[in-house]
């Protein structure tokens, strides 16, 4: 039997007649060659996003020296003043996020189980181009047809029952007070869940999909349900790509500018922590006052909101990289 | 053997609560898809019903009208659009692709990894207006004037973080019994990561390339301070250039009705092609087996 | 991997294209007000079609567009709100104005037709302030017998951005209310007592006003016209109740003296027949050129358009300028110079 060794970088049989043809890889500096990209491709992003988070520094220096860390606990925000306190927007920004994440990450998940397992095999191409296909329209639709068409339905349907069922409980009251005229941080929310669905749906499908079928066939083989095998096997295969998925999603939501400028209503005030009260985020107010912004202490302490904003994601972050080494540690423990 | 009578009792029960839990999820799992699927066609009937019947070769080939003038297209903003997302896309995909090959192949250990790592998911939640005005400190001001250049840096710089994202995340799902039996043929690193790893993931890769190009597409903050927009059409990218979501915002929030129609129009034509990119994509880079 | 054939297709073409932008025609860029940018880019159209020259006008608001053109990354900055003497002499800026238009409350209320609401300046401070809730509250009752207002409460609606159509605004409550003018004051961006809510642009509060039942906002004429809102009429120095219209914004341009400088702030202004929320909006360039061709190819867009631009700007809304103040603007466009010392002006 002739030996017919694949041909590789060292083994070079060049006259036995049964050889396999000869495919040269012996391209010594392609390992190199490689491996520099990668490695200066991490260089360049680093140094990118290294710089924008600099130059978000040396900007923000004067208002950090100006009002120290009492900025993240004051409301006030008086351009004429030139007295700022980033609050309200904060508030906005983390609820409207917190919102958008409750109702996207099930919603998004169902929609992945279902693309995944429950789908009819002609289906499953057209909806899943069709959900990415929503990550495509432009944000300003989003936001107009927030304010002109699902404002006035959100008052109808869902403001105005939940104020009155609930306008005088104790805690949910506070929440649902304010005119419920469909804007502010929940329509924000609802429009922002809308729009980060297609991420973090088409992330988890992508993630459900590249599950070794034989992890899910022997699971299938040993009489578990549908349900079981998605939550029990396929959920902590795909855990980190998952929390990925999510992450996308959530840097959408708290990085969206257009859509919350229209229906947040804009006002830099926190007199009630309510929900349907016209509200700000980080990011409505930085598209709303950067471009008129004088250079000086109204600038830096945008500049000092938008820093904020990166250190409310750097937590965030944080919590899931924590969350996800506890369930690697269970899962260990458990086997 | 058993037979079905003598499971009995608490295990049917538990049988059963099973079913039940199962026929439970994969229906609130169907009204999530519902749910989702409602607000896309909603939004998507609404784009067709005000943008469809802009449709004309005119939109194609006119630029922007003035207020109440006759006729008009979004020539200049088309091709600014088109322009400069292919740019943002060829800057900034190599470099999202190649940073995910880093941390995923590369990187796992040592510190500019796990640094990289953590502040491209920072970045992931940045505003796209700061990187806007990232830019306009970067390539504006120096160069004294609004670009296609300057948009193209805009829009690559929010490419490059969804790309890194998914890349590392795809690739990192690669069992690594393939990984491995690559390297047993003898396979060079970089061909086993070209040939076998990034092949496996290819369509989760695309996916997230896709993503970005469609996020890129909708964009008018980071375009607002580096391209500006022009009314006329020009194909210098070294001079302000317009867009279509920038067109869009300054039509559709103004109130001349002329103006107003073909804001809609821009917006079908965005979506439209949008989902032919990706149809074209998915296509072209199809598990041919 | 593959490549991607189509892509890099394109950008080739993309490219190449681009290698063919030479052009012969003039390209200029201005950047600035919402405020004037219908009746710019309509003067663009029109000149890019009579010349060929390229006059790239884009809305980003006032105060970016005074930021642009001390940072000369434009060649003309537009404002509505103009800049005192001093502040120009010092960034080394000339102002200029262009066309006049008028700023219009706006209002969303059952049963109230467009024009039939009569409101003083004083009681609309009030409102804004909060002192006035609701609609049948008598300052607003005792102005307009027989017309019958809602017991609801109002919701005033007012700029998210800067914007130098709040500038105009807030200089006229200021002008007509005290206490308005101790507790805020005025600005593109002020500290707006917190009982309404905010929009982006003219059309922020364009469409909030449209949306939201028993709400008042302001907004240009153009926008109030075009949009055929609700306007009011509003009680003006000379004691009369005029409404909105290009000859009540002219009446109030009438009495502006501008041989001394054109600082000035049409609102509140004497004649009889004067709308008293009225503006100019202008042009900023720098005085001392480092891009002459430039400078020439603006002004000689602006020289055609106090030619020929009076139609189109009065079919659009605005008020053209009178003929004296075109020509005193001509001979102060002498003072732009280039580093030479020359005039970039060529009449």
């Amino acid at each position: 039997m002739a030996a017919t060794f694949p041909a590789d970088q060292t083994l070079r049989k060049a006259k036995d007649s049964g050889s396999p043809p000869k495919r040269r890889l012996n391209a010594p500096w392609g390992d190199a060659l490689f491996s520099f990209l990668a490695h200066s491709a991490a260089w360049l992003t680093l140094a990118i996003l290294a710089g924008i988070i600099g130059s978000l520094l040396v900007g923000a220096a004067p208002a950090i020296k100006e009002f120290g860390l009492g900025f993240l606990w004051h409301s006030e925000w008086d351009p004429v003043q030139d007295h700022y306190g980033g609050l309200a927007m904060i508030y906005g920004t983390v609820a409207t996020s917190f919102i958008a994440l409750l109702i996207a990450v099930p919603v998004s998940f169902g929609i992945a189980l279902f693309l995944t397992e429950m789908s009819p095999a002609w289906l499953k191409r057209p909806l899943g181009v069709a959900i990415e296909l929503l990550a495509a329209v432009p944000s300003i639709v989003y936001g107009m047809w927030g304010l002109m068409v699902f404002g006035p339905i959100l008052a109808t349907w869902v403001q105005q029952p939940l104020q009155s069922a609930f306008g005088n409980a104790p805690v949910l009251g506070t929440l649902f007070s304010g005119p419920p005229v469909g804007m502010g941080i929940l329509c924000a929310g609802i429009i922002l869940a809308i729009m980060i669905i297609p991420f973090i749906a088409a992330v988890m499908r992508d993630v459900f999909e590249v599950t070794p079928p034989m992890l899910k066939e022997s699971a299938y083989g040993l009489g578990a349900t549908t349900w079981e095998v998605v939550y029990k096997v396929v959920l902590p295969f795909t855990k980190t790509g998952v929390v990925g998925g999510v992450m996308l999603g959530l840097g959408r939501a708290l990085g969206e500018t257009m859509a919350v400028t229209f229906v947040i209503g804009n006002q830099s005030q926190l007199s009630q922590l309510s929900l349907f009260q016209a509200a700000n985020s980080i990011t409505s107010v930085l598209a709303n006052e950067f471009a008129e912004a004088g250079d000086g202490l109204h600038r830096a302490a945008l500049m000092y909101l938008a820093l904020v904003l990166f250190v409310i994601t750097f937590i965030v972050l944080s919590f899931a990289k924590v969350l996800l080494m506890r369930l690697k540690r269970a899962e260990g423990a458990r086997a | 053997m058993t037979s079905i009578s003598a499971v009995s009792g608490p295990r049917m029960a538990m049988h059963m609560r099973r079913k039940r839990v199962n026929a439970v999820a994969l229906a609130l799992a169907f009204g999530a898809m519902a749910f989702g699927v409602f607000w896309l066609v909603w939004i998507l009937f609404e784009t067709i019903r005000l943008g469809a019947g802009g449709m004309s070769w005119a939109l194609l080939t006119q630029p922007q009208p003035g207020p109440n003038s006759e006729g008009g297209g979004l020539s200049n903003a088309i091709f600014g659009s088109l322009a400069m997302v292919t740019l943002a896309t060829v800057i900034g995909t190599p470099i999202g692709v190649f940073s995910g090959i880093y941390l995923a192949e590369y990187g796992q250990k040592g510190w500019l990894g796990s640094t990289t790592r953590f502040i491209n998911d920072i970045l992931l939640s940045a505003p796209s207006i700061v990187i806007g005005l990232f830019v306009y400190a970067l390539v504006v001001v120096p160069m004294k004037g609004f670009s296609g250049w300057a948009g193209s840096v805009a829009l690559a710089l929010i490419v490059i973080p969804v790309v890194i994202r998914t890349t590392e995340t795809m690739l990192n799902l690669v069992p690594h019994a393939l990984r491995e039996a690559a390297y047993a043929l003898g396979t060079p690193k970089w061909k086993v990561i070209a040939s076998v790893t990034l092949r496996a993931s290819r369509s989760g890769v695309i996916t997230g390339v896709l993503l970005a190009i469609a996020r890129i597409s909708g964009e008018t903050a980071p375009l607002l301070f580096t391209a500006l927009s022009s009314q006329f059409f020009s194909s210098d990218l070294t001079r302000p250039m317009a867009s279509l979501p920038k067109v869009i915002y300054d039509f559709a929030t103004g109130p001349y009705e002329n103006l107003q129609h073909l804001a809609w129009a821009g917006v079908f034509l965005i979506t439209l092609g949008v989902l032919a990119l990706n149809i074209a994509a998915r296509v072209f880079f199809r598990n041919k087996h | 991997m593959s490549f991607h054939p189509i892509r890099l297709v394109s950008l080739a073409a993309a490219m190449c294209l681009g290698a063919f932008a030479a052009h012969a025609a003039d390209a200029v860029t201005g950047a600035g007000a919402s405020f004037p940018a219908p009746i710019y880019s309509k003067w663009a159209e029109a000149y890019n079609k009579a010349t060929g020259n390229q006059i790239n006008y884009q809305s980003v608001g006032s105060g970016a567009g005074i930021k642009q053109i001390k940072e000369k990354t434009v060649d003309f900055g537009a404002s509505d709100m103009p800049l005192k003497d001093e502040d120009l002499a010092t960034a080394g800026l000339i102002q200029f104005p262009t066309v006049i238009g008028g700023v219009v409350p706006v209002i969303h209320v059952e049963g109230v037709k467009p024009g039939q609401l009569k409101l003083t300046g004083a009681v609309l401070a009030d409102i804004y302030l909060g002192k006035v809730t609701k609609w049948n509250d008598p300052a607003i009752t005792s102005l307009n017998p027989g017309v019958k207002l809602p017991d609801a409460v109002i919701t005033p609606v007012h700029r998210a951005d800067g914007s130098g159509t709040s500038f105009i605004f807030t200089n006229y409550l200021s002008k007509v209310n005290a206490d308005w003018k101790a507790k805020i004051g005025e600005g593109t961006a002020v500290n707006w007592p917190a009982n309404g809510l905010a929009g982006k642009g003219n059309e922020g509060i364009a469409q909030n006003v449209q949306r939201l039942p028993n709400s008042i906002g302001y907004v240009e004429y153009a926008y109030a016209k075009q949009s055929k809102m609700d306007y009011v009429q509003l009680k003006n120095a000379a004691g009369n109740f005029v409404e909105p219209d290009d000859l009540t914004f002219k009446a109030a341009a009438a009495g502006a003296d501008w041989s001394k400088s054109f600082y000035q702030v049409l609102t509140e202004q004497a004649g009889k027949d004067a709308w008293p929320i009225s503006g100019a909006t202008f042009i900023l360039m720098h005085v001392a050129q480092d891009k002459p061709a430039q400078a020439t190819a603006s002004l000689k867009f602006f020289d055609w358009a106090y030619a020929n631009g009076d139609k189109a700007a009065n079919d659009l809304d605005y008020v053209a300028l009178p003929d004296a103040l075109k020509a005193l603007i001509h001979t102060k466009w002498a003072s732009i110079k280039d580093t030479a010392g020359k005039s970039v002006a060529t009449k």
